[in-house]
């Protein structure tokens, strides 16, 4: 805080928009920095050293595998960022497909899709309920949930899986083919919700309002913020969210399997931790979610083209989530002093 | 004598056998900074949160410019136009100065794409806050920065500008310099000076004498729940205030000011 004489307030504020340069700065400086150009990185490094990682078909798969850790770990983002997290989003979404995969066998897919909607509304709610008016932990609130669903899923189906055979419930798996390559919907879909729940997230009072939860609870109280309907709403948010996940998994394997997915909960917690967005709460966001389940799956296909044992993916995964939780926690400390 | 802003008569409150407002008086002029002091357990925070809302008293009258109020939370307080700063940091580390002066009271963009797509006028809190920092001879880098690139005497200073911005009769400020160094607190008094200047009476609680005497108007003495004392700074020690305080002087040794103690 230096003396100077006041300015015009316009004056001082164009002055402060030329000052931030142009898009690469502004790319450069933003928090999806980090994991873009780790993505880069490992598309460039696979590019050289294998001959088959960079075709069109290859990344197009890539892209496929990548959508129902993808979407589930965008709802995954929401919690998250409030400074909880969900370690019963693969088990919503395996409930939610069993019941679409049972009901659909003999009755109306569309009725059946939104039963598993409802399915998650009501879980993710619960959650929510738990988690925002009784002041429970969320790990605590969701590990219970885990356990009681991956339950309920196998007493519900008695252990079975069940075919998908309807073209509502497997559209996600297909998709228009352009230049030789076959795009999915299910990656169109994984696009359009980072979108609206980025816009979400940035452009509106809402997602301020998500941030100022997850960053400092008790400032965001004291502002005025409903701090509990704001909690609510990003579990139910998240649901719908989860409900997305388990049409995808659907199409992806077109069987409903209750013991599938089992460790989709800590990929998409990996997705995200990859993606830049602080386990702390108030930081990050869904672009570095998507670049982040990109990564992983790109790490996953790049070490298998090269022909290096699966077990060595795992250990290249593992160390990312901690180089990025070390990234995380180094930009906290420093800015926080 | 001018009406005063903000007023409480025979406001009382008790926990079990524990009195902790008996018969409190409060009076808050126009464009004036009152400093409330009092010792530990003297029931200080009882009435500041009185005043805002976060306590209802047993009995007892306040007034905001002469209209009585009735605050059921803190939130009603609010509507009347009084805000408060606290003590503990009450910023968004993570957010930016503009989004944490508008947080909760963020503005939308006109038309549709504020209420069907409901996006947010960043241009327009933009440049509200420049206006707003300002107004208040804030200087930083930019109203861009995140919060928690700030000192903590601008980050306190973000917190008051917040408060000042939407306060329309009186800014409360609770310990406001508690956790700052010198130079900050020294920042931050002539902050609050400054939105005296701007118009607007400040309630500043605070247990730093030196810094009480360097910008107050006037003392308000808290003692066992009750105003025991009001005092012009120009016109008493330090050490009577304490002595008073304290309980080890009687306030009759004082040269009193304004209305009944």
């Amino acid at each position: 805080m230096t003396s100077a004489p006041p300015r015009d307030v316009d004056a001082v504020l164009l002055e402060q928009e030329e000052d931030r340069g142009g898009p690469v700065r502004t790319l450069l400086g933003s928090q999806i920095a980090g994991p873009l150009a780790a993505l880069v990185l490992a598309i460039v490094i696979f590019a050289l050293t294998t001959s088959t990682f960079l075709n069109a078909d290859n990344l197009s798969l890539i892209a496929t595998q990548s959508v129902v850790v993808g979407t589930l770990a965008l709802g995954q983002t929401l919690i998250i960022l409030t400074a909880g997290i969900d370690l019963s989003n693969g088990a919503i979404m395996v409930l939610a497909a069993v019941v679409i995969g049972k009901l659909a066998t003999d009755g109306n897919p569309l009725l059946a899709l939104a039963a598993g909607t409802a399915v998650c509304l009501v879980l993710g709610g619960l959650n929510g309920v738990l988690i925002s008016r009784f002041s429970l932990p969320p790990f605590i609130v969701t590990l219970g949930m885990l356990s009681v669903l991956s339950a309920v899923a196998r007493l519900y189906t008695d252990s079975q899986s069940y075919p998908i055979d309807s073209d509502l419930l497997t559209v996600l798996n297909r998709g228009p083919t352009i230049g030789g390559v076959t795009i999915t919907y299910g990656v169109f879909l994984w696009i359009v919700l980072t979108a609206v729940l980025g816009y979400a997230l940035t452009q509106t009072a809402w997602g301020t309002h998500v941030y100022a939860v997850g960053d400092n609870r008790a400032a965001a109280a004291l502002t005025g913020i409903k701090v509990k309907r704001v909690l609510l709403s990003v579990y139910l948010t998240a649901a719908v969210v989860y409900a997305f996940a388990a049409w995808q998994a659907l199409g992806r394997t077109p069987t409903a399997d209750p013991s599938g997915y089992s460790t989709a909960n800590l990929d998409s917690i990996t997705a995200v931790v990859i993606g830049g967005t602080s386990l702390f709460g108030g930081r990050g966001g869904v672009v570095g979610t998507f670049i982040g389940a990109l990564i992983v799956t790109v790490l996953a296909n790049g070490l298998t083209q090269a022909g290096i044992d699966s077990l060595y993916q795992q250990v290249a995964t593992g160390v990312l989530v901690v180089v990025a939780v070390a990234v995380d926690h180094f930009v906290r400390t420093r800015q926080t002093r | 004598m001018t009406e005063p802003v903000l007023q409480a008569r025979g406001l009382t409150k008790r926990y079990g056998h524990v009195v902790a407002m008996d018969d409190c008086h409060f009076d808050l002029h126009p464009g004036e900074i009152l400093a409330v002091i009092g010792d530990n357990g003297a029931g200080k925070s009882t009435l500041i949160k009185a005043l805002t809302g976060a306590v209802i008293p047993d009995s007892g009258s306040i007034s905001v410019n002469g209209v009585q109020v009735q605050f059921r939370s803190p939130l009603d307080a609010r509507r009347a136009g009084i805000e408060t700063v606290y003590q503990e940091l009450g910023v968004a580390p993570a957010l930016d100065i503009t989004q944490n002066l508008y947080l909760g009271r963020e503005q939308r963009r006109k038309g549709l794409l504020g209420t069907v797509f409901r996006k947010l006028d960043k241009p327009g809190m933009r440049h509200g806050s420049a206006r707003q920092m300002a107004d208040l001879g804030i200087r930083v880098q930019s109203i861009r920065q995140k919060v928690e690139t700030l000192s903590g005497g601008q980050r306190q200073a973000v917190a008051v500008a917040r408060v000042a911005a939407w306060a329309t009769s009186v800014v409360i400020m609770d310990e406001p310099t508690a956790a700052l160094g010198v130079r900050e607190t020294n920042q931050v008094l002539g902050l609050i000076e400054r939105v005296r200047e701007n118009g607007l009476p400040v309630v500043l609680i605070s247990h730093n004498m030196p810094n009480v005497f360097q910008v107050a108007d006037r003392i308000h003495i808290h003692r066992l729940g009750r105003r025991i004392a009001l005092v012009e700074p120009g016109r008493t020690t330090m050490e009577e205030v304490v002595a008073v305080m304290t309980g080890a002087k009687t306030p009759e040794s004082l040269q009193l000011d304004g209305g009944p103690a």
